[in-house]
């Protein structure tokens, strides 16, 4: 590009020299980038305008556009609330009206009209229930029953496994998802010299120890009185919840974690006899649709499998 | 001292007005090539949005950018995100390209095909037939606003703005189904993006093409700078031959005693007769005897010009011409065969064919299996252990594909799908993830072993899609 020349034919300089040579043309700038400049200064002007941008006091200029969503009033109307622009507003409004969004509603109605037997044997809308089943585990269930499901031995019961306490039916998970469930096992009082038996007895119905001869018939005996809930064999009664105490599945005795140090898995078992489980899983019915529940039910059915 | 000060530098101004240009039309081979190449970019670029194609899933639209959707159709080839590194290889191959036609003929890139000179050169077309030629458009110029030059101006502008407008909506039903664009973009009713990008588009052709012209090619394109650093001394520029237009005693306009080349060459005066006639046809608004330049786009239209005077004076043309700096200074014939030359060549064929084989050899269905790793098994009531796995499958063809599942690497173990679906069915062009339950009896004391997901597709279609994995008890 040229050099601007002064009167004198010499190349003009801005007249600073450093390091005894070096000296910076005094070029004057392209007219097109003068006018770009002032375009940007336009645009930030306008910017002003139209969105959030100046702070003073303890607020900010708000800008004069708007984003608009519904909310559900405490009358339950729907009813559309107009913000100034900013982008938590915006969030609302995508996850309300974006083509996301309505696409997403348009699967949920496909779940809400199908039956439990029909969603499982559609591959995709299986795999949409699957998923926001996993999202709304997320959401409600992963703070105690652990992000896979994986529960809390002797707090949370593990969701991931194939046993169920109140029965692996759709029906009963959704109805236990929406209204909660107490479990409580009150504690035994065995006598002292009965309850070594007993937890033998009882770790001997999953194979976790040997018991035999007298102290079996000992430990038999005692059992009786578990065996109103439990069952004569041990293996659980769905319709109040009792655990199967027969399969390998130990939800608040750790005897997994006893590894093979059967002392220990009877300390475990007669912790759990003498006092007794207090146990509550709140409801939320109040805080999922219909479908959201079924669609969690789906989840937490299959992660298992049966 | 600060040189405002100083009363001997004159008061400048606070910016530098562009000389607008008024190139002369011209004929010859260089304008019928660069024609050529017009009409072909823009027929290419202009109806290629309106190509039906027939596809099994998918838009009924040859070249379409599905961003929706993720798919890029390109008459029979769909490519997915997974196959983007594909847009990689193109770009290499351009790059190649670029400085193999570079090393070997300078800026032929800039001069016959970008579209800052197709747009530009259409643009000085509508100028030309609307103001007249390069004199009439002069003094256009400097004519004071009348209705004439008011009408003349405004009618080139209204042109302008419609090529613009239409080379905007172009580009942009190239990202949508152009006929349903077309309906729904002059109803109002099409998406906000759609009118952001042709409103975008028609703002900067009208500017880049009606007013900022060679400017762009100066100040703002990279292109320009870079390319002159693939030059060589043997690679071909339009030159000027200075030793044969300057001669000893330098270029002189035609007068008595200076008519015919044996004249001028007795007095020691050089072919160039001074017409200007390069100059004028020059759309950057150079003189190219002044030697190369960046503003140079390497067009030839000054060639053309300067064969066109000769022509008529009975002169051997090419004063103006395609020659290396070598050849014009010794007089040697540059050597294409150099290994620069070579060298990008074999670049440009390798990246040819690397992309060609990107192409054919791209997957047609991917698969991806991934544990569950939360928890990462799971003892089961009957004292099996399991492990999940969430098994992606991808199909990119036009075709469903049915898969049956197999594990390999761990003969006790038992699969199962939820679902209990008794292959795994994929649609067209679509995805679907499986949850897959693995059981393994408890007593075959597996602590971790490599397993391995095997899919077959049951009609053939594609061969058996395979994914490593792991069982993992504790």
């Amino acid at each position: 590009m040229s050099q601007t020349e002064n009167k004198q034919g010499q190349v003009e300089t801005t007249g600073h020299v450093w390091d005894g040579d070096l000296r910076e043309y005094n070029n004057p700038l392209p007219r097109w980038w003068l006018w770009a400049f002032y375009v940007t200064i336009v645009f930030s002007v306008v910017y002003w305008i139209l969105y959030p941008a100046w702070p003073y006091g303890d607020s900010y200029t708000k800008g004069i556009n708007t984003v608009e969503y519904t909310v559900e009033g405490e009358d339950g109307e729907e009813k559309t609330v107009s913000e100034h622009w900013n982008t938590r507003a915006l969030f609302t409004r995508d996850m309300q009206s974006s083509p996301s969004a309505l696409a997403q509603e348009e699967w949920v109605g496909k779940v809400k009209d199908m039956s439990f037997e029909e969603i499982e044997q559609d591959p995709d809308t299986l795999q949409f229930a699957m998923s926001m089943g996993n999202y709304t585990f997320g959401d409600y269930c992963a703070a105690c029953h652990g992000a896979g499901g994986q529960g809390k031995i002797g707090l949370f019961p593990n969701l991931a496994d194939n046993a169920w306490l109140y029965g692996n039916s759709y029906e009963t998970i959704v109805n236990k998802i929406n209204n909660g469930i107490q479990g409580m096992m009150p504690a035994q009082n065995v006598a002292e010299d009965k309850i070594d038996d007993l937890a033998t007895y009882v770790l001997s119905l999953s194979g976790e120890a040997e018991i035999s001869g007298e102290a079996a018939s000992r430990g038999k005996q005692a059992f009786a009185s578990c065996a109103g809930c439990h069952g004569a064999e041990g293996k659980g009664n769905e319709a109040m919840g009792a655990p199967n105490l027969a399969d390998a599945i130990w939800g608040v005795a750790d005897v997994p974690g006893c590894g093979d140090d059967v002392a220990c898995k009877v300390d475990e078992i007669k912790h759990v006899v003498n006092n007794g489980i207090q146990r509550e899983m709140p409801a939320f019915g109040d805080r999922l649709t219909e479908t959201q529940a079924r669609m969690l039910a789906i989840y937490v059915r299959q992660m298992g499998g049966n | 001292m600060a040189h405002h000060d100083d009363p001997s530098y004159p008061a400048e101004p606070l910016y530098q007005a562009r000389e607008p240009i008024h190139p002369k039309a011209i004929h010859g081979r260089f304008r019928r090539f660069k024609d050529i190449v017009l009409l072909v970019a823009y027929g290419v670029f202009f109806l290629l949005p309106w190509v039906r194609w027939e596809r099994g899933v998918g838009p009924d639209q040859a070249v379409m950018f599905d961003i929706p959707s993720r798919r890029y159709y390109l008459f029979d080839l769909v490519i997915h995100p997974q196959d983007m590194f594909l847009l990689a290889g193109f770009l290499i191959l351009a790059a190649w390209l670029l400085f193999f036609v570079t090393g070997l003929v300078g800026r032929a890139f800039c001069g016959y095909f970008c579209f800052q000179t197709l747009w530009t050169d259409v643009f000085m077309k509508v100028e030309a037939l609307v103001q007249g030629d390069r004199n009439k458009r002069m003094r256009l110029e400097k004519q004071p606003w009348n209705g004439e030059k008011l009408a003349k101006k405004g009618l080139t502008i209204l042109i302008w703005t419609l090529i613009a407008f239409w080379t905007g909506f172009t580009f942009t039903s190239y990202w949508a189904d152009a006929p349903q664009l077309f309906v729904s973009f002059f109803t109002l009713d099409a998406a906000s993006a759609a009118y952001i990008t042709t409103g975008i588009l028609t703002a900067t052709t009208l500017v880049a093409a009606g007013f900022a012209r060679e400017q762009v090619c100066i100040y703002m394109c990279p292109y320009a700078r870079f390319q002159s650093v693939m030059f060589d001394k043997e690679t071909l520029l339009v030159s000027y031959d200075d030793a044969r237009g300057e001669g000893e005693a330098g270029r002189r306009p035609l007068k008595q005693g200076l008519m015919t080349l044996e004249e001028r060459h007795a007095q020691g005066v050089g072919d160039c007769i001074d017409c200007n006639l390069c100059v004028q046809v020059c759309p950057t608004g150079i003189d190219i005897r002044d030697g190369l330049q960046l503003e140079c786009i390497s067009c030839g239209l000054c060639i053309d010009a300067c064969d066109q005077i000769m022509t008529k004076r009975g002169w051997p043309t090419g004063l103006i011409r395609y020659a290396s700096e070598q050849e014009l200074e010794t007089g040697e014939k540059p050597n294409l065969l150099k290994f620069r030359t070579i060298g990008y060549g074999v670049a440009t064929v390798a990246a040819t064919v690397l992309l060609l084989y990107g192409i054919f050899a791209r997957a047609p269905a991917d698969l991806t299996v991934h544990q569950v790793r939360q928890p990462l098994f799971t003892v089961l009531a009957s004292g099996d252990v399991q492990n999940n796995y969430n098994v992606k499958i991808n199909n990119k063809l036009q075709e469903p594909l049915e898969f049956q599942l197999a594990v390999e690497g761990l003969p006790e173990a038992r699969v199962s799908v939820v679902g209990g679906f008794g292959s795994l069915d994929v649609p067209a062009d679509e995805s679907r993830k499986y949850l897959v339950h693995v059981r393994v009896p408890r007593d075959v004391q597996v602590s971790r072993r490599e397993i391995q997901f095997i899919l077959t597709e049951q009609n053939g279609r594609i061969e058996p899609l395979e994914h490593d994995a792991s069982f993992v008890f504790r």
